[in-house]
């Protein structure tokens, strides 16, 4: 067990892939000789050379599609799109084809596509550079949706991606890329679907996923000084959705605040919520709360920007007004 | 246009396939009259395009290939499929939405699927699946199988993004794909001489350094030949090539379509120059076929359409299981 980068846990899987899978190709806007935009992929094209970490045009539309079809062939490709917000030029592609290959053609498709893709916000980025657009793909039957937190996250779900027979999105966050945490290596694979419980409380349920589940954490420390104790989930994929961990939580605390940089309007925290009230409405003691980013683009300006996103602060006054 | 004109038929083609050409193009005609009638009489719904008219591009593209080389195309796909070879009834069966279709009547008309012979499918957003051809290329080159793919779209697609993004992608990676772009002149209702700055198509491609070149879409030999000879060097590692076919639908857009948008003259003059009528005429100008072997041909393909509109009949409707299978692929890799 070591103790590694977000990036660094990403970087190591891909480059193991690589290395076991011959079928295994790494393609996306500038992953080879520029190391990647958020150098995940640095010094991969040293070690396996143009053939297999291929630089592409800007052309995210074509880098899916030509993924699509390279799984369809027999390939296994990582494809690296630069940030969600870009992802949006290739949405045809992931939505009308990688989605919808196996059901369309009665069975005879299947994609086992891996599609990376940073999201999130905090850098002062602006508004076209920091968006968190999951919902939009866990809205999506056909494709999985993977949210990484830890570094131990990253690499057991990409570790479970790389088995999958479908197309698999992973969303990473641009503020947890440097940030370091144990990961057991050799064949550790978190299965998707599996919620992890990873602060234990009574009192409330904080539920956040990838960057948020940071701030619930800092909201359950905060919390223990007004004397609750809060649970903390993180969901690890939004689809398939663990909904009985969610509901179990929620039958031994009987709150719930769920925690999102999404914009709160149509946005998954409402999925969420929804789902609580319908499979757990007799065990609320309260209505479910959603802390999500401000219903507006993302701003530039430091003030602007930290008051538009949620905050540990925000978690734990939603918490506490429930008790 | 090409060469070929000049001489009867190919020297190296036997008799025997020249025929089947004709046969199969009879074959989507025939088949597509009875989709019609059965669009009529409730069975089938949704949209049905209809390739009356354009069948000698699917025909002569197709059978200068390998039977394993790939094929996608759109949704206008009866002709493709059929020319492949897909059985007819499993054909006609998914177009009534039965369990025994290709698809097992999850796709449709539109989204004919056959893996096993190579036809890779039929897609229904314009431009959406020359990506993937891209891709299957690329899949195909790196496993050095020697297989290549045939692309086909509508002259509608030549204004979306993604058709540039593929012939930039697919040029400068060398892919082994031949991009068949069939202009018949409108893309639902709208001319392309409306929309489009350069109209001849095939001009597009030579902007992304790729070998291009217009047929005669209404001449199965000349699809033969262009399509023979680009897929020689798109085999050899050349690089992908470009063909645009000119033809006309005889037909509306869909089973829907009223034809506000064009001259019945315009398409009266296309009906004269009917491919399956010209090819048979030049079968039999050279004593290939005669009228005996033309009508053992019809009543063949007549009785492959009734057994197929009979297989789809007679086959059961999607079970309620059906709804939610296929979504994901559940086997590990
Ligand atoms: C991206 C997209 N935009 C619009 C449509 C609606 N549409 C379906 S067919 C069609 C015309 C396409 O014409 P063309 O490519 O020339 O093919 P043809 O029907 O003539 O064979 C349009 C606009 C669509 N299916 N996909
Ligand atoms: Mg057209």
């Amino acid at each position: 067990m070591a103790e590694i980068a977000y990036r660094e846990a990403l970087r190591q899987t891909m480059r193991e892939a690589l290395i076991a899978d011959e079928r295994v190709i790494l393609m996306g806007e500038d992953v080879g000789a520029y190391g990647g935009s958020y150098a995940v992929t640095k010094g991969l094209l040293d070690e396996f050379g143009p053939d297999r970490i291929i630089d592409t045009p800007i052309s995210e539309s074509v880098i899916v599609g030509c993924g699509i079809g390279a799984a369809m062939g027999g390939l296994r490709p990582l494809i690296e799109l630069m940030t969600i917000n870009f992802s949006l030029l290739a949405f045809d592609q992931i939505v009308n084809n990688a989605a919808k290959l196996s059901y369309m053609s009665g069975g005879q498709i299947s994609v086992p596509l891996i599609i990376r893709m940073a999201g999130g916000a905090g850098s002062q980025l602006a508004a076209q550079h920091s968006q968190s657009l999951e919902g939009w793909y866990a809205h999506i039957p056909g494709i999985k949706v993977a949210v990484p937190y830890s570094p131990r996250d990253a690499r057991g779900l990409l570790r479970t991606a790389l088995t999958e027979q479908n197309p698999v999105i992973i969303i990473e966050h641009t503020a947890l890329y440097a940030r370091k945490g144990e990961v057991p290596d050799g064949d550790y694979a978190i299965p998707f679907g599996e919620a992890e419980v990873i602060r234990q409380g009574s009192d409330v349920t904080l539920i956040g996923y990838s960057g948020s589940v940071f701030q619930a954490l800092q909201a359950a420390d905060l919390l223990t000084e007004s004397g609750v104790e809060a649970e903390v989930l993180n969901l690890r994929t939004l689809r398939p959705l663990d909904v009985g961990t969610i509901v179990a939580s929620v039958r031994r605390t009987n709150r719930a605040v769920v925690v999102e940089d999404d914009w709160k309007f149509g946005g998954f925290a409402g999925e969420i919520s929804a789902t609580i009230m319908e499979e757990a409405f007799d065990d609320l003691d309260a209505p479910v709360a959603r802390v999500c980013g401000a219903d507006v683009p993302i701003p530039y300006a430091k003030e602007l920007e930290q008051a538009a996103l949620p905050s540990a602060q925000q978690v734990a006054d939603a918490a506490l007004k429930l008790m | 246009m090409t060469q070929l004109s000049e001489h009867a038929v190919p020297q190296d083609l036997d008799s025997s396939h020249l025929v089947e050409m004709l046969r199969q193009m009879m074959l989507i005609r025939r088949f597509e009259d009875k989709a019609a009638e059965m669009y009529a009489r409730g069975r089938i719904a949704g949209f049905l395009h209809l390739y009356s008219g354009e069948e000698a591009i699917a025909v002569g593209a197709i059978n200068a290939l390998n039977d394993d080389d790939h094929l996608f195309t759109h949704y206008r796909d009866h002709g493709h499929a059929l020319a492949r070879g897909v059985d007819p009834g499993r054909i006609m069966a998914e177009l009534f939405g039965r369990e025994t279709g290709v698809s097992r009547g999850k796709g449709g008309s539109m989204h004919l699927f056959d893996v096993e012979r190579s036809f890779m499918g039929g897609y229904a957003i314009v431009a959406g699946h020359l990506p993937l051809a891209c891709g299957m290329a690329f899949a195909n080159q790196r496993l050095g199988n020697g297989r290549i793919v045939l692309c086909v779209f509508g002259d509608g697609a030549v204004n979306e993004g993604e058709f540039h993004e593929s012939l930039n992608l697919a040029a400068v990676w060398k892919l082994p794909v031949i991009f068949l772009c069939e202009n018949n002149f409108y893309g639902m209702g709208t001319d392309i001489r409306r929309v489009s700055a350069v109209i001849e198509v095939y001009k597009r491609a030579e902007a992304y350094a790729m070998p291009s070149r217009q047929v005669d879409g209404m001449n199965v030999l000349e699809m033969f030949e262009a399509t023979r000879r680009a897929a020689t060097g798109v085999r050899a590692g050349e690089g992908p090539a470009f063909l645009e076919a000119i033809t006309f639908r005889f037909r509306g857009h869909s089973m829907a379509d009223p034809e506000f948008y064009r001259r019945k003259e315009e398409t009266a003059h296309w009906r004269d120059l009917d491919p399956i009528n010209s090819y048979r005429a030049r079968l039999q100008q050279h004593g290939v076929i005669d009228n005996g072997t033309f009508e053992e041909l019809e009543a063949g393909v007549e009785a492959v359409v009734n057994a197929a509109a009979e297989f789809a009949e007679s086959s059961p409707h999607p079970g309620p299981q059906s709804l939610y299978e296929d979504i994901y692929a559940e086997e590990p890799r």
